[in-house]
């Protein structure tokens, strides 16, 4: 599964695993979570996980550095994301979410652009169409393959 | 019914040996109206006085007790003396009860002090001591045959002697502290009524003049009573720690150069104590001097970080530009503990850990904690 990602500066940078104290520091660094977050999920294919499953895997857990972000400051960063709109949670407990390394709007501005690209405005096609016609097999199409 | 009303007095020969607070008496298993007394053990007697009136006073002879034991402590319940007794003797003199249907009494001891009271008088039980020493008045003797003088002389006798002068002491030192106790609760009653007139004086402002409220004020200083009203002025403005400022300002130009410009507030005490050898200050008055020394324009200054550190700095010291520095230090190692930036740079650990959280509070460095510790990082969020 883990293809070749490649992890950013941060991720072999100790303090990157202890949420700062300091107010602009911490901004950058959660930032930088976000985004490798994000990109992480987009790579892996995964749309949902569990805060348990997010706890263990390789994204907040850097065997090699021997650091792992703790539970309370993921929370720190999962908020940040639904704050952002790439993150939805799926149950009252805050046990599980959704990830979306799109946001919706973004999807939507996208499905319209390539619509309207290959003239298929006003005409009816199902989402398998749009994932695995013949047209989408373009660098645009390709986007949308691993769309859940 | 074994008990007989008495002055409550000691006769000659007799001593006291213990006494405890906060006892009540059960004849048998019944509460009786004896709630709230003070227990006295004497060498001869059992003596029991109402705390709240002191004319009611019974004694009971110690050769009246068979036996003695203990009944600890239940919810609710304190613990317990069990005292049984010989049946009364017919010319026994008048006391609270003609007759009772129980051979044996409770002592409760709501004010704890159980243990100690049956350890002593276990002992004079077994020490026997009223039959040497007869005291002068008729006092209810044991009805068996007097066991005579033997046991005063030989190893034995000495022995009593020494427990007797042991316990003596023993009474004199804990009558000495009863004092000491009933000092502590006139001074309190001191203390609270000086609080009470310094809020007084806080209320009626206008009405005393400005020199009388600071002498007063000064006055409750001396006693070691900080007014709340003058922690807002600068320091306690007294003249005695007024004094005291110049004074720090000229013994710790020296060592603080020694020492980078900068100690903590806790070596100055160290620092300043030794060098005074007597006479010593308190922490209180080492910091309400302090806090005057940039009021009055001396060359050090107190400076308090965020953690609660109190250091004390020269005024040409700059903390801020010595972070610069750190920033170097940190960066040429890769990252560093307090620990480890303390030796490199020959600081104490408490100075060198605030000095790195000065610089991570100006972004210049981040931190790592985890199980290794809490290592400083320089701040490659900013940089990079």
């Amino acid at each position: 599964m883990a293809m070749s990602f490649e992890w950013p500066w941060q991720y072999r940078f100790p303090p990157f695993f202890t949420l700062q104290p300091n107010v602009d520091t911490r901004q950058k660094q959660l930032a930088a979570w976000c985004s490798l977050v994000l990109s992480f999920c987009r790579l892996h294919k995964q749309s949902s996980m569990t805060v348990m499953e997010a706890q263990e895997s390789p994204l907040f857990n850097n065997v090699k550095l021997q650091r792992k972000l703790p539970v309370e400051s993921i929370q720190v960063v999962l908020e940040e994301l639904r704050k952002k709109g790439n993150l939805e949670w799926l149950d009252k407990n805050k046990s599980s979410f959704l990830i979306m390394w799109r946001r919706p709007e973004e999807w939507g501005k996208l499905i319209y652009q390539w619509v309207s690209r290959s003239g298929q405005n006003n005409s009816v096609f199902t989402l398998y169409e749009l994932t695995n016609g013949d047209d989408t097999e373009n660098e645009e199409g390709s986007r949308f393959v691993g769309v859940s | 019914d074994r008990f007989l009303w008495t002055s409550g007095l000691l006769e000659i020969n007799e001593t006291l040996v213990i006494q405890q607070r906060g006892v009540r008496i059960y004849d048998g298993e019944e509460k009786i109206k004896f709630d709230a007394g003070t227990l006295l053990l004497s060498t001869h007697r059992l003596i029991w006085r109402d705390q709240k009136n002191h004319e009611c006073c019974m004694a009971i002879p110690l050769s009246q007790i068979v036996f003695i034991e203990e009944q600890a402590a239940g919810i609710g319940k304190s613990a317990k003396i069990v005292v049984h007794l010989h049946p009364a003797p017919p010319n026994k003199e008048p006391g609270p009860f003609q007759s009772s249907k129980n051979s044996y009494i409770k002592l409760s001891f709501k004010e704890h002090g159980q243990i100690e009271f049956y350890r002593r008088l276990s002992e004079e039980m077994t020490q026997r001591r009223w039959e040497n020493m007869p005291v002068s008045q008729s006092l209810q003797t044991n009805r068996g045959p007097q066991p005579g003088r033997i046991r005063a002389v030989g190893i034995v006798g000495i022995e009593r002697k020494l427990e007797e002068k042991r316990k003596e002491t023993d009474k004199n030192i804990s009558e000495a502290f009863e004092d000491l106790s009933k000092l502590m609760v006139k001074a309190k009653e001191m203390v609270e009524l000086s609080k009470s007139i310094a809020n007084k004086i806080k209320d009626k402002q206008g009405d005393i003049t400005e020199d009388e409220t600071i002498r007063f004020k000064s006055y409750l200083l001396s006693m070691g009573i900080a007014n709340p009203v003058t922690r807002e002025t600068y320091g306690s403005g007294t003249q005695y720690h007024m004094q005291l400022a110049k004074q720090l300002a000229g013994m710790l130009q020296a060592p603080l150069e020694e020492r980078g410009g900068i100690m903590s507030l806790t070596e100055v005490y160290c620092l300043v104590n030794r060098a005074r050898g007597m006479e010593l200050l308190s922490p209180e008055d080492l910091v309400n001097a302090c806090k005057m020394l940039e009021a009055l324009k001396l060359p050090l200054r107190l400076r308090v970080f965020d953690s609660g550190v109190m250091v004390i700095e020269l005024q040409s010291h700059k903390e801020e530009e010595m972070v610069a520095s750190a920033l170097e230090t940190v960066s040429e190692k890769g990252s560093l503990t307090s620990e480890e930036f303390a030796k490199l740079v020959g600081m104490s650990v408490l100075l060198a850990k605030e000095r790195l959280l000065l610089a991570e509070k100006m972004g210049h460095l981040c931190r790592d904690d985890s199980v290794e510790g809490l290592r400083f990082y320089p701040n490659l969020f900013m940089t990079q």
